[in-house]
């Protein structure tokens, strides 16, 4: 009984998300209430989970389950950027109508199968909290149940999905059959040699999660639904599924396989390589903003995936840290879009952007250095990003990698530049709406801060980061 | 020296520059916007002036360096500067209130964001100069371009998108693979550290491509033939603010790059590849220089004539002599203060006339002499003519050239005479002749604050022509440093081979 302090905040969780069901249920008209009270289970998780972060490395339920800095880190940021999606999202659901109690509990399941993957030591474990997490996903992506586009996207999510599920769950049973056992550890320990059935597993396993990171060349989900979820959801797709995954990544890669890296190091290096070029060059033509943010995500995935790459300690690292980096961009990316709204009806198109800067400064100003950053250009948060990530790559003497990044890097600075050259280069057209609810404004404020002021004290995150350890 | 005078050289534009953010303006004139701007720019100026005043020019170190930790354990933020960086520093706080006065006239539309623009522009360009790390130095050159592409795109002429894209992507290609380069050296050498580097020196196998990588961004923001063709561009469509400074302190980045990096770091890469830059040069000098000759734009004219006087810069550098670079420097000084006015001499005109093409205009000496008298100035110092300062340029970097390469030199000597042709030509079309054109005579002389930008930019040009002493003074003991350093590690290299 005495693991149950250590997993405190999921235990929590899992009460909450029971409990404001039960509400919702009794209880008539209770959305709004059960938004409200959701943000603050979240805020009282967040705090949880910082309690337990100063602790040593703990293995719990038959070291099927670790909490360490890794997953303290990410739960961390995690549940961080799931308050900032809550708030950010709370007047957009009210507008379309999609204020409904299932909404934020959907995001709490999802949230809870996130935090069970980032800590799983083991593959059962780890599949369970995948699978959590993808259920309460579909649902979200077609949670607009009226629209077409939202219908779409969540049929096109549950498909791909189940069959990227199915690929992994092969891949386990490969790495189970061949290595004899489920535990991570255990693993390592009995795939000393090469054999070509682990091989496959890891193939398997990767594809799965290429998938789920939505990393070329099994990313055709993504900019579909990304365009069909509720604005608030794509948010929440953008950010939160990819720290889950991509710290199951470092987990498989680091752990596990952490033997074979000749033999996946190969896999990554092209996966991060297709992503980067590829996302630069399909964003170009997109006129929808989520679409083109689908495109971008893409390319930034390629970019954390480089940082795995490079099988050392300063990759891992590189790759928290761009991942910390890219959330908060996405953050203040979609708070805009959040305020293109006219007479209850929200704007997603490029165009929608023209002229903006001439009435609205203060947004226009922060889609710049939002934008600017994407693009990677210093002295902007984004520019960081990148160059602990190259200053990794080059370290492994990688050049290839470095290099063919940088220039995507151009490729992509291209349609960024598009964007604000719409903004702020053409003629202006009619006014958004200017108030706007706390939590948007706050939630944008924060966010172009940290992005604009990061240079002042860039060793921040890489401190904190520099204590996750894999090798 | 505790007080840390570079970064408040650096940092006090951008203070002023959130000072119009949060200023309130009254009636839409901006006035407050502007007198602040002006006021911060000269502030900084004076400051650029009493550091050149307690600047010790016999040493050979890096003087006021601040040493702070940064990225910790990697990279730390350091700042200092030598005989030569001080020289653009001042160039840079000396242009920088003259593009604050001449905005007043050119730009109407959105002018608090153009101040604001120009004061961030001004913390980068120091920045660049004064930086002693290469990553601090590749943040400040790159992130130059964020508001000079504002600039152009918000304010510009007609085709000012297209202008601003090349302008960025050029160079956002060039400096990528300097960022792969300065990263290497960090992982080969384990610091970014100027100094560090200059005492450590570079291994000989690594040098050729990291000097290519180099060279790679320095050639696009010289700009070098044949990557030239974003600078006319960019030049034709930016506001006269814009051109001024671009012309006048963003092209010098490359060519302080290439003294301070390129030499300082690679001198054996450096020697490996002089021929290439002797010979892109060239072909600048003359073929640019020709390409000016038939131009119907102004500010076109302008923008090539400054490709080829780049073409003389980093001839001058690569020649390896003391005469060669300390000639560069004075160039880039000279066509610094010579771009600057003959970009606002032609914005004079194109604000009263609304147009650029050389033949709309003819015998503005008879209806504006004033301005004849120092469009003339400045047309005799772009040429070089003994009594300004484009000539010291000039004749040192020829000197420099014989004594390495005759043929070189011959070739280069050419291009005097081009240069020559070109702007006399343009003089001749613009301010003599006949007035056809009958809308000319309603054009009005000079305003004050037109003489006032233009006399400061007339002044030093004559004054440092005759009398070059005490730039020379400054720059002197920094060059003898760089190519002291050069020859040892050339020497060295030698030996280990035998």
């Amino acid at each position: 009984m005495e693991n149950f302090q250590y997993i405190l905040p999921e235990i929590f969780i899992s009460v909450s998300i029971m409990i404001f069901l039960l509400v919702g249920v009794f209880k008539k008209n209770s959305a709004t209430l059960i938004y409200n009270l959701s943000n603050i289970s979240l805020i009282i998780l967040l705090a949880l989970i910082i309690n337990l972060s100063s602790l040593d490395t703990i293995y719990l339920f038959n070291e099927s389950y670790l909490i360490d800095n890794l997953s303290n880190y990410m739960k961390i940021i995690l549940v961080g950027s799931g308050i900032f999606v809550m708030l950010t999202g709370s007047k957009y659901i009210q507008v379309i109508n999609l204020n409904k109690i299932e909404y934020p509990i959907l995001i709490l399941s999802s949230i809870l199968g996130m935090m069970i993957m980032i800590s799983s030591n083991d593959l059962i474990v780890f599949y369970m909290g995948l699978e959590l997490q993808s259920l309460a996903l579909y649902v979200l992506a077609s949670f607009n149940r009226d629209n077409l586009l939202s219908t779409e996207s969540g049929l096109k999510y549950f498909v791909l999905s189940a069959l990227s599920s199915g690929l992994l769950l092969y891949g386990c049973s490969l790495t189970y059959g061949f290595s004899e056992s489920t535990n991570f550890d255990q693993i390592l320990i009995n795939s000393t040699e090469f054999n070509y059935g682990t091989t496959f597993g890891i193939v398997f396993i990767l594809v799965g999660l290429a998938f789920k990171i939505s990393a070329v060349p099994f990313h055709m989900w993504a900019p579909d639904v990304y365009q069909g979820s509720p604005t608030s959801v794509t948010l929440f797709f953008a950010i939160l599924p990819k720290i889950a995954a991509l710290s199951v990544f470092i987990k498989f890669l680091y752990t596990p396989f952490a033997n074979m890296n000749d033999q996946w190091q190969t896999i990554i290096v092209f996966i991060s390589i297709a992503s980067m070029i590829f996302g630069a060059v399909a964003a170009i033509g997109q006129k929808n903003l989520k679409r083109l943010i689908a495109y971008s995500s893409i390319s930034h995935m390629g970019y954390a995936l480089a940082g795995l790459a490079t099988v050392s300690n300063q990759g891992i690292q590189s790759s928290i840290t761009y991942i910390s980096i890219y959330l908060v961009m996405n953050l203040a990316f979609f708070s805009c879009l959040f305020m293109l709204k006219r007479n209850d009806k929200y704007y997603e198109n490029i165009e929608d952007l023209s002229g903006l800067s001439k009435k609205h400064p203060i947004l226009s100003f922060s889609l710049l250095i939002v934008l600017f950053s994407l693009a990677g250009i210093p002295p902007l948060a984004g520019f960081f990003a990148k160059f602990y990530v190259f200053l990794a790559v080059i370290e492994q003497s990688m050049y290839f990698l470095a290099i063919v990044g940088l220039l995507a890097t151009v490729v992509a600075a291209f349609y960024y530049l598009r964007i604000i050259k719409i903004i702020y280069f053409d003629p202006e057209k009619d006014e958004y709406e200017k108030s706007h609810n706390l939590g948007l404004k706050i939630t944008l404020a924060i966010s172009t801060i940290f992005i604009l002021a990061y240079f002042i004290y860039p060793s921040g995150i890489t401190e904190i980061v520099s204590k996750i350890t894999m090798i | 020296m505790n007080f840390p005078i570079l970064s408040s050289l650096i940092l006090l534009p951008s203070i002023g520059a959130l000072f119009i953010l949060f200023s309130k303006s009254s009636s839409g004139k901006y006035q407050s916007a502007k007198y602040v701007s002006l006021f911060i720019s000269l502030a900084n100026f004076l400051l650029s002036i009493y550091l050149w005043y307690i600047f010790d020019k016999n040493s050979v170190d890096f003087q006021f360096v601040e040493n702070r930790e940064w990225l910790s354990g990697f990279i730390n933020y350091k700042v200092g500067i030598d005989g030569i960086s001080i020289l653009f520093v001042i160039l840079t706080t000396f242009i920088t209130p003259i593009c604050i006065i001449s905005v007043n006239a050119t730009i109407t539309n959105r002018l608090k964001d153009f101040l604001i623009a120009i004061l961030i522009m001004e913390t980068f360009m120091i920045g660049v100069f004064c930086s002693l790390d290469l990553v601090v130095f590749y943040l400040f050159f790159e992130a130059g371009l964020i508001p000079m592409f504002l600039i152009i795109g918000i304010w510009g002429g007609e085709r000012r998108v297209y202008s601003a894209f090349k302008f960025f992507l050029y160079t956002l290609l060039g400096s990528v693979l300097m960022l792969v380069a300065i990263i290497s050296i960090y992982w080969i050498t384990g610091t970014t550290d100027v100094e560090k580097l200059y005492e450590l020196g570079i291994k000989a196998e690594y040098q050729n491509l990291l000097w290519l990588a180099f060279f790679s961004s320095f050639a696009v923001k010289t700009p070098m033939w044949p990557v030239h063709t974003w600078l006319p561009d960019a030049h034709v469509e930016a506001p006269t603010v814009g051109s001024v400074l671009l012309a006048a302190i963003l092209l010098k980045m490359a060519g302080y790059g290439f003294i301070r990096f390129s030499i300082g770091l690679f001198p054996i890469a450096s020697e490996n590849f002089t021929m290439l830059v002797y010979i892109l040069s060239l072909i600048a000098i003359i073929y640019t220089s020709l390409v000016a000759l038939m131009q119907e734009d102004m500010k076109k004219l302008i923008a090539y004539s400054s490709v080829a006087h780049m073409g003389f810069v980093t001839l001058g550098i690569f020649t390896m002599t003391q005469q060669g670079i300390e000639g560069s420097i004075f160039q880039m000084i000279s066509h610094g203060l010579v771009s600057a006015a003959l970009f606002l001499s032609v914005g004079v005109v194109y604000e009263r006339h609304h147009t650029r093409l050389i033949n709309k205009y003819g015998g503005l000496v008879s209806i504006m002499p004033r301005y004849a008298i120092v469009f003339m100035v400045f047309t005799l110092g772009a040429l070089g003519l003994p009594g300004t300062t484009g000539f010291i340029g000039e004749f040192l970097i020829l000197m420099g050239a014989f004594e390495k390469n005759i043929l070189v030199a011959m070739i280069a000597s050419l291009g005097v005479i081009l240069g020559a042709a070109y702007m006399l030509w343009l003089f001749k079309r613009v301010v003599f002749g006949e007035i056809n054109n009958q809308e000319l005579k309603s054009m009005k002389d000079l305003k004050t604050f037109e003489i006032i930008t233009l006399s400061a930019l007339v002044i030093p040009i004559i004054f440092f022509g005759f009398y070059p002493e005490p730039l020379m003074n400054s720059i002197e003991t920094s060059v003898e440093n760089t190519l002291n350093m050069y020859n040892f590690d050339l020497i060295n290299n030698l030996a280990s081979k035998d």
